[in-house]
């Protein structure tokens, strides 16, 4: 899940060129990322051999471990590296725009909005489905998705930049005015679906196969297709909105596709996995501590770390107390805090 | 014509496109009717009291604020018609101060000067590493190089966004206050430093401050800023005198030619009656 120190301090540094950096850090963090979606099949309650998995002499049919590996695990295992790096990649673009190193992809009100979304099709057990999305995943996706064009039209006017202060506040009190309705609408709920509502806050990678991800990609790589661009100019914009438009970047612009593209990614991921937290604030911190803040490494290095991040958690959550399940949700954030204090007080 | 301002107007708040702009109590802080013209080459000093307008004005130039009334022209062409890129290209700024949200190295933080002349996804490559070198040289802040940008002393912090800026390439430098809150040492460095910019690279600075004797020492002209307004604009010699000082701060001022620094020096001596 780390990074050794010697590969670390060969990214590193701030003062070797760019492309070395960027190269460097697409092969590590793509290995390990690689490592994870690989290894993590493998390990479970039933254990089987990679070799046997990939084993073409024997028939698909009577191959329990290529079975294992390709059905059972391998879309659960892929949906955590969807997920991970979804979320992990929006922190760090809120992060630049928002220039508040504590902004995760929930800040903008998308986790509460798409619970709302989430608890609504479960207490009135909603049979509303589109293509490959199911109800829950499809509410989740409408509740994101009206969130967050509501905090997006709270925060512009046209012609000027957009508050980031206005669009933070909104989006914190647009998170706790959900959550309130949340709270009420369980308090109206019976047991049952109140606890599924509370299992799906907790975080679920159990996608039971590769339809749920087909039903979010497009989402995320639409998503991702408008944040790609950004890296640089999101460097300028951590310095200033003034500094980034003396420079040459639109500002304007720039703000809504980030804000746009984090809201589609966001929501993608929260439809597929339920709202996981933790991910999109510590691995793209972990990335600065290792590689330093330029957002042209930061990006693609948080995006594979918080693959092989989400991917790992979930590794821990299916094997820790098996054959009990921990929600992955849980995991995260109680491995992954210690762990970032550690070395927050390490580097410090 | 280099660079003019013809009759801008200014409101903090007003809607752009509005025909009429009233300054006034209660009001927000407009620049109002302001005009002149900045010689190629040339050394401008932007003079006024704190609030006159001068960081507005320098904002207007710089295409980062639009006027409500006028224009700002670079060589006959609007720069509100000029693309962003383009005009970073061309003109560069250097605030009063800049406070990055991450800690990036000097080196980042003077390359990111590039971004006007790269395209999308290009990264910088060795021409760009070699325009920032120099920067960093003409600056002396090469040793710096590695050294995140927050760790910085204030003076080196002022050569280093410097240096940013000149990795711009630009044929305009706008500085805001360039020396304000840096000792008397670090004053005389940045002073120089701009000097020789101005002599070696021919390039055309705007520089706005309230320090009487650093535009006395730098500037070949002056605009003095009053109230938002246009107090007076010529050659040095011809503007900075007691008379324009205690109408410009309502001080009275001993103004005279100083032989040692070879320039006029302004001593305030009392607020005018």
């Amino acid at each position: 899940m780390t990074v050794s120190q010697p590969a670390a301090a060969a990214i590193g540094g701030g003062i070797r060129p760019i492309r070395a950096r960027l190269t460097a850090t697409l092969l590590v963090f793509g290995g390990v990322a690689a490592g994870a979606c690989l290894v993590a099949p493998l390990v479970g309650s039933t254990s089987i051999s990679l070799s046997r998995a990939f084993d073409r002499s024997v028939p698909f049919a009577d191959n329990v471990d290529a079975q294992i590996f390709f059905l059972a695990r391998l879309p659960r295992v892929l949906a955590g590296a969807l997920a991970g790096a979804a979320l992990a990649s929006v922190g760090v673009v809120l992060q630049a725009l928002l220039r508040n190193p504590l902004a995760s992809p929930y800040t903008l009100g998308v986790s509460a909005g798409s619970a709302l979304g989430a608890m609504l099709a479960i207490s009135f057990g909603a049979s509303v489905a589109f293509g490959p999305l199911s109800p829950v995943p499809l509410a989740s996706l409408a509740g994101a998705c009206a969130a967050a064009a509501l905090v997006y039209a709270l925060a512009t006017k046209p012609g000027r930049p957009m508050s980031t202060s206005v669009l933070l506040l909104a989006g914190v009190t647009l998170n706790s005015f959900f959550s309130a309705l949340i709270l009420f609408v369980q308090y109206m709920a019976d047991f049952t679906e109140t606890y599924r509502t509370i299992r799906w806050l907790m975080g679920d990678l159990d996608v039971g196969g590769v339809t749920p991800l087909l039903g979010v990609l497009p989402l995320i790589a639409a998503g991702w297709a408008m944040l790609a661009p950004l890296p640089s100019s999101l460097n300028l914009l951590s310095v200033g909105t003034d500094a980034a438009a003396t420079r040459g970047v639109d500002v304007a612009r720039t703000q809504r596709m980030a804000f746009i593209g984090a809201a589609l990614t966001t929501a993608g991921a929260v439809a597929l996995a339920g709202p996981i937290g933790f991910v999109g604030i510590v691995v793209p911190h972990l990335v600065r501590l290792m590689i330093g803040v330029d957002h042209r490494v930061v990006l693609p290095a948080s995006a594979l770390l918080g693959a092989a991040f989400l991917v790992g958690c979930d590794l821990i959550s299916r094997t820790i107390l098996a054959p009990v399940e921990v929600p992955v949700g849980i995991v995260t954030a109680m491995l992954g805090g210690p762990f970032f204090l550690w070395l927050l007080v390490r580097k410090a | 014509m280099f660079l003019t301002a013809e009759h801008i107007s200014f409101q903090y708040g007003a809607p752009p496109g509005r025909s009429r702009v009233r300054t006034g109590e209660g009001r927000a802080f407009a620049l109002d009717d302001v005009s002149f013209t900045v010689e190629r080459g040339s050394l401008t000093g932007l003079l006024g009291p704190n609030g006159c307008g001068k960081t507005t004005l320098l904002k207007l130039i710089a295409g980062v604020l639009r006027p409500h009334q006028g224009t700002v022209a670079l060589e006959g062409r609007s720069v509100a018609d000029i693309p962003r890129r383009q005009l970073a290209q061309r003109v560069a700024v250097v605030p009063q101060e800049t406070h990055p949200a991450f800690d990036y190295t000097v080196l980042e933080m003077v390359l990111m000067g590039r971004h006007p002349h790269l395209g999308l996804l290009q990264l910088e490559g060795p021409d760009d590493l070699r325009i920032g070198g120099e920067a960093l040289a003409a600056t002396g802040t090469t040793h710096l190089a590695a050294r995140p940008y927050m760790t910085l002393s204030g003076g080196e912090k002022q050569r280093v966004v410097i240096a940013g800026a000149l990795t711009q390439q630009p044929g305009v430098l706008l500085l805001d206050e360039p020396t304000a809150s840096l000792d008397l040492a670090f004053q005389l460095e940045i002073a120089a430093l701009l000097s020789r910019l101005n002599r070696d690279r021919g390039v055309t600075m705007v520089l706005a401050t309230h320090d009487l004797n650093l535009a006395a020492a730098l500037c070949d002209a002056l605009v003095l800023i009053r109230d938002g307004r246009v107090l007076a604009r010529g050659a040095t010699r011809d503007v900075l005198t007691s008379d324009m000082v205690r109408r410009l701060y309502g001080v009275e001022a001993d103004v005279r030619f100083h032989e040692p620094s070879g320039h006029v020096t302004v001593v305030p001596v009392r607020r005018a009656p």
